[in-house]
């Protein structure tokens, strides 16, 4: 995949980051707002598969890789599983909240949360990354 | 013997139609009615509406979905992240396997 015309590039790279923070902002603001890890997960990677559409396979790869994806996607799944942990090792339900609840409706609140929501966000966005790379290096996109 | 096939076929599509529209209009709830499982006597104790009220300060969530999704049902949505981490294993095991194969 060798990527597209110069204006898809300019195009792309210019959305990225804004992509890419709206993404951060409905993950950190899940909490508060419409929104969460799951569908903030996609919209990031959204803005990966952008980068991968107009520039072609290489430049992406640069950025986040396959094996780097991998990697975060299992980091985002123990995250979960190690802060649930904490509620039993606080002698309450696993997943329980053990952590100060804060004032209401700022954004650090809410107790473990937004890290929960952290975590899954980090988790959707390498999984569907590496479900792309997985169906691109499948027809012999790689190498 | 198209024939005798083609009616017989009409008369099960119909006769399962039937019985489906008598299963909604015997055994569903009335058109509007949306009964939630209750802890209580009352309605008031409807779950949906315990948590409506005390979400905010029993989470501390402004988004009473997000207390909903990682709150109360923590379990469900680990098992939704698990669903999500299959999908992707089998589909880069999948993909792997095809390209090997070439």
């Amino acid at each position: 995949m060798a990527g597209m015309s110069p204006i898809v590039r300019t195009t792309a790279r210019l959305l990225f980051p804004f992509t890419f923070l709206f993404g951060a902002y409905v993950v950190i603001h899940g909490h508060l707002t419409p929104g969460g890890g799951f569908p903030g997960g996609v919209i990031i990677a959204a803005s990966f598969v952008m980068l991968v559409l107009a520039y072609g396979i290489e430049r992406a790869q640069e950025r986040v890789g396959f094996t780097r994806a991998e990697v975060l996607e299992s980091i985002g799944g123990l995250t979960i599983a190690i802060l649930g942990l904490f509620g039993l090792l606080a002698g309450v339900a696993f997943l329980q909240n053990v952590f100060p609840l804060g004032e209401f409706g700022r954004l650090f609140s809410g107790g473990n949360l937004p890290l929960l929501y952290l975590a899954v966000g980090v988790k959707v966005t390498a999984g569907i990354l590496l479900i792309f790379y997985a169906m691109l290096f499948g027809f012999g996109g790689e190498e | 013997m198209a024939k005798i096939q083609q009616a017989l076929a009409l008369a099960m599509v119909l006769t399962t139609g039937a019985l489906l529209i008598l299963a909604v209009t015997l055994t569903m709830p009335a058109f509007g009615s949306f009964p939630q499982r209750q802890i209580g006597e009352s309605a008031e104790d409807a779950i949906g509406q315990q948590i409506l009220e005390n979400a905010p300060e029993q989470t501390g969530a402004a988004n009473v979905v997000t207390s909903v999704v990682w709150g109360y049902r923590g379990y469900d949505t680990l098992g939704e992240a698990t669903v999500l981490f299959t999908a992707v294993v089998g589909v880069v095991m999948l993909f792997r396997v095809a390209r090997r194969s070439e």
